[in-house]
């Protein structure tokens, strides 16, 4: 299965948004999991977190009426919406702490079958920093991973993350364009592929080892 | 009590190798004519203490690229090619600590607590050099608190007796630090006399704040 770059974007960003559920907490990372916003079903509503200090947020306000002090964590200017409060820095990450955010979906250098994730540094290459990273997975009920499964022909599902890691064992899921797996006592279980793979594609880009769930689905997206 | 000064007052306050706290979120929230005044000065051997390093031409991102820092301790720096570099060079010292980490390391300085237990960072590379402690069958990192010489605050609106109300996402890290440094300066886009801010609505009590300069950038 060949697709380009946003058409595999828009595939994972479809597919996270169906896990959404009415009345959630869900903060979305920067890049591929803001997309999710986009493809939130009719009838649900979440409330998303911004951990610069809001929930409520909204979208890119229209022509003439930004507001330079209503921002996201990634610095572009936003709204908010009439259920949303503003906070400060340790509001904002006591709620993302102590587990009152339900969901938060990030992105990933790379991404083990034991749940760990590594998305923060490549050390002596690129060091970012983990800014809200860290808490986000250590502190959020379900821990979403939101990549495209291969990078230039690189693995990036793994046995064992070789990069320094954000969080031990933490995440629950992991969405490619590929397919939905899920971190479980047993292993990683493929639980969705995508209708223009097979199983066998998946397992050949992926290097954990997958667990093919006796019911395994195409992804309804 | 009048607190009110204009930049050259607070210029005496501001000197080099100083421990600076400064809010803002990517700029947003920053004291930016408390930063130009930094640069005008000249100061030297800065250790920043903040959410993140900015970007190049904005908030603590500007006195990075301008090479007044030292250190900095911050959550990010990812959108400040300045910084990695003088990072990679050696030229800047580079502290990263997780965002809702180092904001509760600050308020812990600034409450008179000894430290933070927290399950952030437990299994990772910011583990190394702290101790561990295992409480009800889970393990927690104790982070140290932080504190500053001066913290340099964004408000929205400040009254005379240093009053501080902060607008949308404004506040971030600036009611925190006012709390963890021996001298806080306000910078207020709006000054006003004591008693035009509802009480109901501040977030820093006056009585936390030394300097308020009506911003002027």
């Amino acid at each position: 299965m060949a697709v380009d770059a946003n058409r595999a974007k828009e595939i994972i960003a479809k597919r996270i948004a169906m896990e959404l559920k009415d009345g959630q907490l869900v903060n979305l990372g920067i890049g591929l999991p803001t997309l999710v916003a986009n493809y939130i079903p009719d009838g649900v509503n979440v409330v998303l977190q911004s951990e610069n200090g809001m929930v409520g947020m909204g979208p890119t306000p229209e022509e003439g009426k930004e507001d330079k002090y209503i921002t996201n964590a990634g610095g572009q200017l936003v709204t908010i919406q009439p259920i949303g409060a503003f906070f400060d820095t340790a509001m904002s990450f006591s709620l993302i702490r102590g587990g009152h955010v339900d969901v938060t979906v990030l992105g990933a250098l790379e991404v083990d079958q034991e749940g760990n994730l590594s998305n923060w540094i490549i050390p002596g290459k690129l060091v970012p920093g983990m800014g809200g990273a860290m808490d986000l997975v250590t502190g959020a009920k379900k821990v979403i991973v939101a990549m495209q499964h291969t990078a230039k022909g690189e693995l990036k599902i793994k046995k064992r993350c070789e990069l320094p890691l954000t969080a031990k064992g933490q995440v629950d899921m992991i969405v490619s364009e590929l397919g939905v797996m899920a971190v479980t006592a047993e292993g990683l279980v493929l639980k969705e592929i995508h209708r223009d793979t097979t199983v066998e594609e998946v397992i050949s880009l992926t290097e954990a080892e997958l667990i093919i769930d006796d019911n395994i689905k195409v992804m309804e997206i | 009590m009048n607190k009110i000064v204009d930049y050259a007052g607070i210029k005496p306050l501001l000197k080099d190798g100083m421990t600076m706290m400064i809010g803002g979120f990517l700029g947003c929230g920053t004291p930016e004519g408390l930063i130009d005044l930094i640069i005008e000065l000249e100061l030297k051997e800065l250790t920043i203490i903040g959410n993140d390093t900015s970007f190049v031409d904005r908030g603590i991102g500007r006195l990075v690229a301008n090479g007044n820092v030292k250190q900095v301790i911050v959550s990010h720096i990812g959108t400040n090619p300045e910084s990695g570099k003088r990072m990679t060079e050696g030229t800047m010292a580079v502290e990263l600590s997780p965002q809702g980490t180092l904001i509760e390391r600050i308020r812990a300085g600034g409450s008179g607590l000894g430290g933070v237990i927290t399950p952030t960072g437990v299994g990772t590379i910011v583990e190394e050099g702290k101790n561990k402690i295992l409480l009800a069958g889970r393990e927690y990192l104790i982070e140290m608190p932080l504190r500053a010489d001066v913290a340099l605050v964004y408000a929205s609106t400040a009254d005379t007796f240093g009053n501080c109300y902060y607008r949308g996402t404004t506040k971030n890290f600036n009611p925190i630090i006012a709390l963890a440094a021996d001298t806080v300066i306000v910078e207020a886009e709006t000054v006003v006399a004591a008693g035009e801010i509802n009480p109901e609505v501040i977030m820093t009590p006056g009585v936390l704040v030394d300097y308020v300069v009506k911003g002027e950038y």
